[in-house]
């Protein structure tokens, strides 16, 4: 969501005012505003931190909406900056949840194995190396094939759940799961106190890390591949071990989510690896804008709020105006929520200049 | 004086179309040279036969005197050898600053850095900002590829394919498509390029490939027809035939 606020896209009116050092106007200089923190951003966190006091009572279900949003976010990484179809985000976010879950039952519930941020850590990891292993697989072919791949690879991970009854409980999944308390300070509560900050906290950080990484070079040559694979491979990128790359680290983030859900939910099962999981995540980037950041984030809040409001309205029949909203999303809006409001204000206050700004 | 870029009886072949026919060829360093031949002569695949966008069928290339024929696109541009391309192949969604800049952040292996900022490395930036100032692109660094004239998309096509530093440097058809208003520029370009970088243009506008090149290969159903200097082949009574012929009768 970085749009070129109005004293960076116009550098004719910077170059009126002399006094403007010369640095202000080099090209690095441009370049580095890319990577400045807008009002909206901040309005934005702000938001979520607040809810905690406007919706006391739904807690956990806003908890659950930053790890929505936090697995759209990893399949942003892939698809809105590397270009890269994945229908299998799911996998990861599960094999983190049952991780986590692991994790967090080999130690009773007790400091130091249940610790909630070592059951992350290793969460990330497991997912992370699946996510390496598998995605050598993804680096061939068409993006029908990428996507059969993701899929595939997915449908295999539920599977194995099932199967490993032993380990994973099967399709009962883990129960009872206990962490000990965040920090040694904040055990986990039945009205998601810490629930809500815990997951936010993690999705937030995670969030600074994603858009550190966006904003450099190496998110550059990630917008490269997205935009010309054939002419990022000509002067001289390696293509496939920057795909492997992001694509392990977007495996790393899932499993993270994943294992913040088990956690925060103390709960694992099956259906964490499901299919419609990965889709669903697809759908709330999709809903809120690829490319962005804050897509996924806000796409998850847009999905949660629909399914809460229509669910109530018709019960069975609310995915029938998830479908509407995203088909009328996809023809008529570029870019979910984010390209709505980004026309809107277009709309508004017409950009005089045709500058490349937003999207990067 | 050295060669650069060679090429041993190298062949490729589409199901029975024989696109490139044991072509032997040999490019000295710092040469301005061009390649034409009539629609369908097999330029193109020619080019990427050498760039390794297509592989070869057999036979060899080589380039300073090593075989690269198994080389990937990747480690060939690693090695000097860079391109354009006949139709555009650009990011149209970035900005030429950041076009220009992603090749030069390859070259100087500074692509995988991902904590310090996009503009960081302001002596980077600047290069970046130089070359396209060169390339007369300075003034629309800023503004979306996409969006800009068919004619400066051209031009950036040379400029990102020169921000690697290339030894040697393939131009499939530069001004192709380009109207005529426009066309200088692109002609200035090509005529300014270093002479440590060796050239070879390939060309349908016989008013550049004459005033640009000083040697011709020409290309006749994949296999070379003719080389020579500039004059030669100008006077070849066998290369007007085959491929001036209608040119020179059209000139009167």
């Amino acid at each position: 969501m970085s749009v070129v606020d109005k004293d960076a896209a116009a550098p004719a009116a910077a170059s009126a005012s002399p006094a403007a050092p010369a640095a202000k106007q080099s090209p690095s200089w441009r370049l580095l505003l890319d990577a400045k923190w807008r009002w909206y951003e901040f309005a934005f966190w702000l938001c979520a931190a607040a809810s905690f006091w406007v919706f006391p009572r739904k807690l956990m279900l806003l908890s659950e909406i930053f790890i929505l949003g936090l697995l759209a976010l990893s399949i942003d990484l892939v698809l809105g900056f590397a270009g890269l179809v994945t229908l299998g985000q799911g996998a990861f976010f599960g094999i983190g949840a049952y991780a986590a879950g692991l994790m967090a039952q080999a130690g009773m519930g007790a400091a130091p194995l249940s610790d909630p941020l070592l059951g992350l850590l290793v969460a990330g990891l497991v997912a992370g190396l699946v996510g390496f292993a598998t995605s050598f697989l993804v680096l061939r072919g068409s993006d029908l094939t990428r996507l059969m791949v993701t899929l595939g690879v997915a449908l295999i991970v539920e599977e194995l759940i099932v199967k490993f009854k032993d380990i994973t409980g099967g399709s009962d999944g883990l129960q009872g799961v206990l962490s000990s308390p965040v920090l040694g300070l904040w055990s986990f509560d039945l009205f998601g106190y810490t629930a809500f900050w815990y997951s936010l906290t993690v999705t937030f950080v995670i969030f600074l890390f994603c858009r550190r990484l966006i904003h450099s070079n190496y998110g550059l040559s990630l917008l490269a591949i997205k935009g010309n694979p054939l002419r990022a491979r000509t002067i001289g990128m390696p293509v496939n071990a920057r795909l492997v790359s992001i694509y392990t680290i977007a495996a790393a983030i899932a499993g993270v989510s994943g294992g913040l859900l088990t956690q925060t939910t103390q709960f694992a099962s099956p259906d964490m690896a499901a299919f419609h999981r990965s889709a669903d995540a697809l759908l709330i980037l999709i809903f809120g804008g690829a490319g962005y950041l804050y897509g996924g984030l806000l796409g998850a809040v847009a999905f949660r709020v629909m399914q809460d409001f229509l669910g109530n309205i018709t019960p069975q029949y609310w995915l029938f105006y998830v479908g509407l909203v995203l088909v009328l999303l996809v023809l008529f809006v570029r870019g979910g929520i984010i390209g709505l409001m980004m026309a809107m204000r277009d709309k508004i206050s017409p950009r005089d200049d045709k500058d490349a700004g937003g999207r990067q | 004086m050295s060669v650069v870029l060679e090429t041993k009886n190298l062949v490729k072949r589409f199901g029975g179309i024989t696109a490139t026919d044991n072509v032997t060829f040999s490019l000295p360093s710092g040469a301005r040279h061009a390649l034409i031949g009539p629609n369908g002569a097999g330029k193109t695949t020619f080019v990427n036969l050498l760039s390794g966008v297509l592989p070869a069928t057999s036979g060899k290339v080589i380039l300073n005197g090593e075989d690269i024929t198994e080389w990937t696109v990747r480690d060939r541009s690693r090695a000097g050898l860079a391109r354009t391309f006949q139709i555009n192949q650009l990011y149209p969604d970035l900005t030429p600053l950041k076009s220009v800049l992603i090749a030069i952040n390859e070259r100087e292996n500074a692509a995988t850095s991902w904590f310090p900022r996009l503009g960081s490395r302001s002596d980077l930036v600047d290069e970046a900002a130089a070359l396209l100032t060169r390339l007369n692109l300075g003034e629309r660094m800023h503004e979306r590829v996409g969006s800009m004239p068919y004619g400066l998309q051209r031009l950036l096509e040379i400029a990102i394919a020169l921000a690697s530093k290339p030894k040697v440097l393939l131009l499939d058809e530069p001004a192709a498509g380009v109207p005529e208003g426009e066309r200088e520029q692109i002609l200035d370009v090509v005529a300014a390029l270093p002479d440590h970088v060796s050239l070879i243009l390939i060309e349908h506008d016989m008013d550049l490939v004459f005033r640009f090149a000083k040697t011709l290969s020409v290309l006749v159903n994949g296999a070379l027809f003719v080389e020579g200097t500039r004059d030669e082949i100008a006077n070849d009574p066998r290369v007007r035939q085959v491929y001036l012929g209608e040119e020179v009768i059209a000139h009167g």
